[in-house]
């Protein structure tokens, strides 16, 4: 185990006997539950989950096999003041990041200004359809999920930004919600900030980006289908919304509109929500043989018959190379100075930074500039000299296809695995959403590697996620009064 | 409401029905086969499930004999047959999941642990063991699923739909079973009524859960035609085809009104036939002519349901 040597931010402990003061009280209570009764917890939210059909499908395996995500009983602490820089520095993020979506589709005043090549617009991920289209209030990304990882007590950095179909929300909903059924004691000793919400956050803003003169807009959410890997998630947020779940095959075009079939006819539909990527939503405009998609729907989108969320073509603002450009952006586009770090970033189509990389492969992460998910990626590290052979073969083959950066340190959180407690990898993904303002729910996907030594936290990888609690302070007092309250509560039972 | 939402309550409802009936089937057969008769053998008294089912051709390309195990296992837990206690369950929770949004939370989780619990029965082999228990599970699931979306689902086309499914299988079976038991326990040359078996009989009406409401109603030995009767024309008897239809053009009124749909129409024109129909009658011109134009009209209603309400592709 190479990554044994390094050190890592423990989120818990300061030393091998120290906790963090954030930490104090949950470590106090930690220490008292028994193993057992904690895995009896883990066991029992398993069974929950399975129950509830939270599952999701992994691609290349057997048709229909559905798997839980790993939970961790063991929640991710946030204190109120570190929630504080992440959220504006997400919020910072997204602002900029949908001023250049408009921008490059519109005026493309940062290519002239010399921040961003002109060769984005020759990007597979750009749509030159979408050029001079006006979608409403100029939001591209209304959901976004920030990925950030930490190395220390106070360094975050913003691994990616995930524009297109951003998943996981509905894990940060549903982990609360069993938290708050497992360890209902928990809650009251700590003041954990809600996250439940989000959907009516979510609904409002879809709502609020109807074309304008539309008066009670209807929105439904566009899935793919049951047998999409995050089909859960749909279902979950059509309902937590009290909107249609709808497929390709459920909507037709008329005229400049989009309808519903339903059993009473005809039903209009205003906003979309859409869980299906650019390519599959229409199959007269993208790819042809999308079965999922609404023959029409773009070109009905474009004459402003329909607002897709989020909009067509933000795959160019998430890409790994116009990741680089954030920082430029936000300077550029609101004249702040970024709140939250980029990771240092290798371009392997410039010839230093290529040769810099393939000599230091073992310990670096190179990445497909376009990838997701945790595929198509090289873990140095990790890595065996197989690996690193064969992926410096696919490097050479197309270096400008791939990204490298330094392998993070990422921070580690108590999680409980086979062997007991032990540390894991950790990284938080925060959703902001953009209506009439930019806001997020005071909470995240935690996601959490739940193998030893392992960086990658997709769940397409074995990851598993961790409920996130922002905690507002409490006085002294207010502690005191619960704990005694708590006590007293024992001694009656 | 979506047509394919709609569409996906309606078969996953049917579905349900669909397994707590070949439930019964079963263990009302199984349950023959422990009365002594020396008149059956093993295949006279299993072939009829299959024939109710209209499955005795599938069976019999790929098994020579009727034996209980063969039937039983065909019939409960073989995944290639699409009438299969197993098929309709996996069925009826693909459907439920396709839609989940579209019913309570409860009624998901239902039908979600309904299929997880199923893998008890994985790999065993009912003939030998546990089939009662099996039939008994099936049927339990298939109340609760019942009364969990009685229970809890806003009275919302959502519901009528779902209830429309249920009635319209409902009233298939009942017609098959009673079609086809009526022509086995009568002897060809023996008049309605002549010498049958109480036990089997009994069975019969065991099997639509009918044999106590047949002794409150009639207060008499078991008669063929009062059988009859109790299953086709009395609208009390919750299995009836005269209940089913007064469930049916009730829930079809909820749905369309103010419209004309031919659905409507042809539900009204079996209900009146069931309603204000005669058992004398029904039996001069043949009770199996009755229950095959019965069973034929039934499905041209679900054709006609499918049509008006279901089938996406009319926009």
């Amino acid at each position: 185990m190479s990554s044994q040597a390094r050190t890592y931010f423990d989120e818990m402990h300061s030393g091998p006997a120290g906790v963090r003061d954030l930490y104090a009280n949950y470590a106090n209570w930690l220490r008292n539950v028994p193993a057992a009764q904690l895995e009896s917890k883990r066991q029992e939210a398993e069974l929950l989950f399975r129950r509830v059909g939270i599952t999701f499908n992994v691609y290349g395996e057997n048709a229909g096999t559905e798997r839980l995500i790993p939970f961790d009983v063991i929640p991710r602490l946030l204190a109120a003041k570190e929630w504080d820089v992440l959220s504006k520095g997400a919020i910072q993020r997204v602002r900029a990041l949908n001023m250049f979506l408009h921008d490059i589709y519109h005026d493309r005043e940062i290519i002239k200004a010399g921040l961003v090549s002109e060769n984005i617009l020759t990007h597979s991920q750009y749509r030159p359809e979408m050029f001079d289209v006006d979608v409403p209030g100029g939001i591209y990304a209304h959901i976004a999920g920030i990925d950030i990882v930490r190395t220390g007590e106070n360094q975050f950095y913003v691994l990616e930004d995930n524009l297109r179909t951003p998943s996981g929300v509905s894990y940060m909903l549903e982990d609360r919600k069993m938290m708050m059924r497992l360890f209902p004691e928990l809650f009251r000793r700590y003041s954990i900030a809600p996250v439940e919400h989000y959907p009516q956050v979510l609904k409002n803003n879809l709502r609020a980006v109807a074309q304008s003169g539309v008066k009670d807009p209807t929105v439904v959410l566009l899935t793919p289908g049951a047998y999409n890997s995050a089909y859960f998630e749909h279902a979950f947020l059509a309902q937590q919304m009290g909107v249609e779940l709808v497929e390709g095959q459920d909507l037709f075009v008329r005229g400049n509109a989009v309808y519903m079939r339903t059993t009473e006819g005809p039903k209009r539909v205003d906003v979309i929500y859409r869980r299906l990527d650019d390519e599959y939503i229409d199959p007269l405009a993208f790819n042809p043989d999308s079965m999922l998609g609404v023959p029409g729907l773009f070109s009905v989108y474009r004459n402003g018959g329909v607002t897709l969320a989020n909009a067509v073509g933000t795959g160019v603002a998430d890409d790994k190379s116009t990741y680089i450009r954030v920082p430029d952006m936000i300077k550029f586009y609101l004249g702040e100075t970024p709140i939250l770090s980029n990771v240092p970033t290798y371009e392997l189509s410039k010839k230093d930074d290529l040769a810099y990389v393939l000599d230091n492969l073992p310990e670096l992460v190179v990445k497909e500039v376009q990838g997701s998910g945790g595929y198509g990626m090289l873990v140095g590290p990790t890595a065996s000299k197989q690996e690193i052979t064969d992926f410096r073969d696919r490097i050479l083959a197309d270096p400008s296809n791939y990204i490298a950066q330094p392998t993070l340190a990422l921070s580690t959180c108590p999680t409980l695995v086979e062997q007991g407690i032990a540390p894991r990898h950790v990284d938080l993904r925060p959703f902001v959403l953009s209506g009439e303002t930019v806001t997020l729910v005071p909470g995240a996907l935690c996601r959490v590697a739940m193998r030893e030594g392992s960086l990658v936290v997709n769940s397409s990888q074995g990851g598993g996620t961790k409920d996130t609690w922002v905690l507002q302070e409490k006085s002294p007092q207010e502690v005191s009064e619960i704990e005694t309250a708590l006590k007293d509560e024992v001694a009656v039972c | 409401m979506l047509s394919r939402t709609a569409n996906h309550l309606y078969w996953m409802a049917r579905y349900i029905e669909r397994a707590e009936n070949m439930a019964r089937i079963l263990d009302v057969t199984s349950n023959m086969a422990l009365v002594p008769n020396a008149a059956l053998s093993e295949a006279a008294l299993w072939q009829p499930a299959l024939e109710i089912s209209g499955n005795a051709e599938a069976f019999q390309e790929r098994f020579s004999d009727f034996t209980a195990s063969n039937v039983i296992h065909f019939l409960a837990m073989d995944p290639e047959n699409p009438s299969s206690i197993y098929s309709a369950l996996h069925s009826a929770r693909e459907n439920a999941r396709a839609v989940r949004v579209a019913m309570t939370s409860e009624t998901w989780e239902n039908i979600n642990a309904l299929w997880l619990e199923f893998s008890q029965f994985d790999g065993k082999d009912l003939a030998v063991d546990g089939l009662r228990e099996f039939c008994d599970w099936v049927k339990a699931r298939s109340h609760l699923f019942r009364g969990v979306s009685f229970g809890t689902m806003l009275r919302d086309d959502a519901f009528q739909f779902l209830r429309l499914g249920t009635f319209i299988e409902r009233a298939d079976n009942t017609a098959r079973l009673l079609d086809v038991k009526y022509h086995l326990l009568l002897p060809k040359e023996e008049e309605v009524g002549g010498g049958v078996d109480y036990y089997e009989w009994s069975a019969v009406l065991r099997s639509v859960s009918a044999f106590q409401a047949y002794q409150k109603v009639f207060n008499d030995t078991i008669q063929p035609w009062r059988v009859a009767e109790l299953l086709v024309l009395r609208k009390d008897m919750p299995r009836s085809l005269h209940a089913c239809f007064t469930e049916i053009t009730a829930i079809l009124e909820n749905l369309t009104t103010g419209r004309h749909v031919e659905c409507r129409r042809i539900a009204g024109e079996i209900n009146a036939s069931l309603q204000y129909g005669r058992m004398d009658h029904i039996f001069q011109n043949g009770l199996h002519e009755f229950l095959t134009e019965f069973i034929e009209c039934n499905n041209q209603l679900g054709a006609e349901i499918q049509n008006s309400f279901l089938n996406i592709h009319a926009a």
